[in-house]
């Protein structure tokens, strides 16, 4: 890693400002140049419950969080029992005096779970139970302790400011904290005064209060704190950086690829991708009248995939986007579109199952069901994207693969990726290309929809098309679209249907179907959002002399077979890396390539693995020292 | 050159039982089309599972036979997508007042431009003969092992509930009527629902065209008394006349009062009607302007393989 590698992490209770504050200290570290990567995790629960969020900021690219934690910015108690044991020796903790003797009985969100373990460590130590406890443990250790009393902090600006309403304001505790910070990393304020500026562009009163709280904690930072040896004074920065929020590939992806029509029901962490959608409804076109994407929140989410399947048989390119609980209802229509070869796109955002589950933390627990779901054989393509910048461009290949091999297609993302902010290389939309397959514009003479073809592709006509009359059905059809029970017919047309997995895994280049890294004696085959932590890892390895290699398997159903066994061929051990608990692209690629996986690291805890736990996992099994099964656990 | 009856039928075999009412319902619906002279290839008809379900296939139009009680969801899909299409919905009571009956309401609040026929016959016939959800209490039709444990669902009732702007009954002997309701249903702008008392002549022995037709009433009184009649044919006004509170509720309540009768009178006809709530084209274009002369199903996307859409604004937005 570079000379910058330097972690922030701002908790606090979910709606008191931990993703706005986290959000502006992104910024203002990609303002200066440097790379992000930074992940928010929350309860399933609108106010009151622990959230934070993790600024991993460095001036090398950057694919994942790690485990240490170089500077806490806490404002209430919860954070630091929860939290301090991530900050390392010389790292940093700015905490609100006032609570240091604030017990963890009086923290009512902390479960007795938690508790139980913090209170075990607490007492094998002799520290008292309290935040002052867990802070003597973090200073024991070489960690820097920022104390500021919040309170005093307002009741100061109170005075200096004429304003006696300021003292009670909690609200600006979030601010504080950031400002606190940038104070003591050194870095300019000036983008923090911009943000608050546009936040509250439409209450000017309130972006004052937050600036002159901002400008008041940001120079108490630099007076009071002198022995924090970071410092972030910029970098240089990269040409053509965005930064980013995980649903920002897939949905900017769905406009420039064409997708005009959205249905979708509320779901975490899907429903982030269709409110964008709908707040950006109106496109401008190149040479043409403005367009549109029509989004429709449905009563639930069969007619979200009923509705979507209606408007793909218009010729229009139409999609939702789920997670696991709403697609298990898609399940029976995703049928009806593989009989009819409707292209459709479902962009499938996992989170841990099964059930409700962990409904808002990470997983990726809906391969295998992803690759049967629904009843009978038909084709369909399961496709998995690894970051979100490929997630955008996954995203034009999905919608093209739908119309060219006339199936539906999944798109595989996740929690992990949609609760990311990352900077990233600038979309660019030119490297999107558009194929609509046999899709008609005219039809001349007698017309069938499912008429036998040498490849089993039918030209497809569409709903209101001139002389393009057809008909579809649930049951098995002849070449015209109407019901038979004919056996003959129902074997080509079987035939006909599921002749197309062939096609897909022929016709598709082999770098769309498998990415690969390099292949070595040991080698990880993985899928999705392991991506990130997996090359960061296989890099600290790489400079110890420590050759992993790796391949991503992004064609998942139908599986590339050969190509993943001619790509494996040299290496002895494969280490299959997923977020789930039974490893289930182990078992896909067992069947499929018969070979046996050597080695499991497996995540289930619904937090994102971090590069750290990798790298650990990793050089166990190097060192023959790993079970086959390492199953990791970091992350509150 | 205009369309004949004839053009709008298919070739298939029609499988139905002998006697089935859904004969009539899809003379109507044909009737209909050609009386509107409505092209083929620009009209679908969406269809449900069950018998009414293979209604898609007798007419010659664009033909979607979906999922049992999903009909309405891809059929508003497809109208949504493609506007200037002429969609009707059809399926059973159970199709749309069981399975359905999520979709329905969630429907009635779109009040998409289309026409949504439901087949009334209170049984599932293709999967012999149980109950239905618009078979009454008690009620023991032929091959219900023990009487009917459930109230029945009232479909008008639940329409005007649910939102629907265009709200009627037919009667699938009546065929004419039928047709002539049908072509109200389709030119009304926003969302049509049509219920067709539809005898299942195999399975539901309790209401049979001769029930219909009055016959044991006239055992009765030697005379024939159809328990038939037409709303039209009394003061009944279903039009909401204006954007005001009251009137739209008098003619509500007065569609509901109406549907509740049953058992000697049975009304067909138009029980509601309200052309002020606006249909859910007018919601888009409202913060859509272009929607319906550029909607999703004719938007150019590409131009020689490449994007045409534009997002340069956003990107930069996000720039760093």
């Amino acid at each position: 890693m570079g000379s910058i590698d330097f972690t922030w992490l701002i908790g606090g209770p979910q709606g008191s400002g931990v993703d706005s504050g986290a959000n502006v200290f992104s910024k203002v570290c990609a303002e200066m140049g440097y790379r992000i990567f930074g992940k928010r995790e929350f309860y399933s629960n609108i106010k009151g419950e622990h959230s934070y969020f993790v600024v991993r900021v460095s001036d090398e690219e950057i694919h994942s969080n790690v485990n240490d934690v170089t500077l806490m910015a806490s404002f209430d108690a919860e954070t630091i029992f929860r939290h301090f044991n991530e900050v390392p020796k010389d790292g940093g903790i700015i905490y609100d005096s006032d609570l240091d003797k604030t017990t963890t009985d009086e923290v009512l969100t902390l479960d007795n779970y938690f508790k139980a373990r913090l209170h075990k460590e607490l007492e094998s130590k002799n520290k008292p139970f309290t935040i002052a406890g867990v802070l003597e443990i973090a200073k024991e250790k070489g960690v820097h302790l920022y104390p500021v009393s919040f309170r005093e902090i307002l009741s100061n600006l109170a005075e200096k400011t004429e304003n006696p309403k300021l003292k009670g304001l909690v609200r600006l505790f979030n601010v504080l904290a950031v400002s606190l910070s940038l104070g003591l990393i050194k870095m300019p304020l000036d983008p923090l005064l911009q943000s608050v500026n546009s936040i509250f562009s439409k209450k000017p009163q309130i972006a004052e209060i937050n600036k002159q709280a901002a400008n008041f904690a940001y120079d108490y930072a630099k007076s009071k704190f002198s022995n924090f040896q970071y410092a972030l004074t910029g970098t240089t920065k990269q040409p053509d950086t965005i930064l980013v929020q995980g649903h920002f590939g897939t949905s900017i992806g769905k406009m420039v690829s064409g997708c005009r029509f959205q249905s979708y029901y509320p779901i975490t962490p899907a429903s982030d991708e269709s409110v964008y959608l709908e707040s950006h409804e109106l496109l401008e076109i190149h040479n043409d009248r403005p367009g549109s994407t029509i989004v429709i929140q449905t009563e639930d989410e069969i007619s979200a995939m009923g509705m979507m399947i209606g408007a793909a048989l218009t010729g229009t390119r139409s999609s939702t986007s789920t997670s696991g609980p709403g697609f298990a209802l898609m399940a029976e229509s995703l049928g009806w579109a593989g009989i009819n070869e409707v292209p459709i796109v479902i962009t499938l955002y996992q989170r841990s199952g099964p059930s409700t589950g962990l409904p808002t933390r990470h997983g990726q627990d809906d391969l295998l069901f992803a690759v049967h779901a629904g009843h009978g054989d038909f084709p369909k393509i399961v496709y998995a994207s690894g970051d979100i910048e490929e997630s955008f461009y996954d995203t034009g290949r999905c919608f093209n693969y739908a119309d060219v091999y006339q199936i539906p297609v999944i798109h595989m993302m996740d929690k992990f990726l949609s609760s990311s902010v990352v900077t990233c290389k600038k979309f660019d939309p030119q490297k999107i290309s558009i194929d609509r397959g046999l899709l008609l514009d005219k039809v001349d003479g007698e017309y069938k929809r499912f008429a036998f073809t040498d490849d089993g592709i039918s030209p497809r006509s569409r709903l209101g098309l001139d002389n393009g009359v057809f008909w579809n059905t649930g049951d098995e059809s002849d070449e015209f679209g109407h019901i038979t029970e004919d056996p003959y017919v129902r074997i080509q047309m079987m035939d006909k249907r599921m002749s197309r997995l062939d096609l897909v895994t022929k016709r598709i280049p082999n770098d769309e179907q498998v990415v690969s890294f390099g292949v070595h004696d040991y080698t990880i085959i993985s899928w999705g959002s392991t991506k990130g932590p997996i090359l960061d890892a296989i890099s600290i390895l790489k400079k110890e002399g420590i050759n992993i290699g790796f391949i991503q398997i992004k064609l998942i159903h139908p599986f590339p077979s050969d190509y993943v066994k001619s790509l494996l061929k040299d290496a002895k051990t494969v280490i299959d890396i997923e977020a789930n608990h039974s490893g289930q692209l182990g078992k896909i690629f067992n069947q499929n390539v018969l070979r046996e996986i050597d080695y499991f690291i497996l995540k289930y805890t619904g937090r994102g693995m971090t590069s750290t736990e990798i790298y650990d996992s990793l050089k166990k099994i190097v060192e023959n020292k790993a079970n086959k099964r390492e199953v990791l656990s970091h992350g509150a | 050159m205009a369309l004949k009856l004839a053009d709008y039928k298919t070739e298939v075999h029609n499988d139905w039982c002998p006697g089935c009412g859904d004969f009539g319902i899809v003379n109507a619906l044909q009737m209909a089309l050609a009386e509107m002279g409505i092209e083929r290839d620009k009209a679908t008809i969406f269809s449900g599972i069950g018998c009414s379900g293979k209604t898609s296939h007798f007419i010659n139009t664009y033909g979607v036979h979906t999922l049992h009680g999903r009909v309405l969801t891809f059929a508003q899909g497809g109208k949504l997508a493609n506007p200037e299409m002429t969609v009707v919905a059809v399926g059973g009571d159970g199709d749309g007042l069981g399975i359905g009956a999520g979709h329905f309401v969630a429907a009635g609040r779109r009040n998409i431009d289309m026409t949504y026929i439901i087949f009334d016959n209170g049984v599932y016939g293709l999967t012999k003969g149980q109950a239905s959800p618009t078979l009454r209490l008690g009620e023991k039709t032929k091959s219900l092992p023990s009487p009917n444990t459930n109230y029945n669902v009232n479909p008008i009732g639940l329409a005007v509930a649910s939102g629907f702007t265009f709200v009627a009954r037919g009667y699938s002997y009546d065929v004419r009527h039928l047709k002539d309701l049908i072509i109200k249903a389709v030119r009304h702008k926003g969302l049509s629902f049509l219920d067709v008392l539809q005898p299942c002549p195999t399975y539901n022995d309790i209401n049979t065209r001769d029930w219909y037709a009055g016959i044991d009433l006239a055992q009765e009184s030697m005379e024939r008394h159809s328990r038939i009649y037409k709303l039209e044919d009394t003061h009944f006004d279903p039009m909401v006349h204006y954007d005001n509170e009251t009137e739209v509720n008098e003619k509500l309540s007065q569609a509901l009062i109406k549907s509740l009768e049953w058992g000697n009178k049975i009304p067909i006809g138009v029980f509601y009607q309200n052309e002020i709530i606006s249909p859910y084209s007018t919601r888009l274009t409202d913060k859509i302007p272009n929607y319906l002369e550029n909607p999703p199903a004719q938007q150019r996307i590409s131009e020689n393989g490449l994007p045409t859409t534009d997002v340069s604004e956003i990107l930069d937005s996000l720039r760093v």
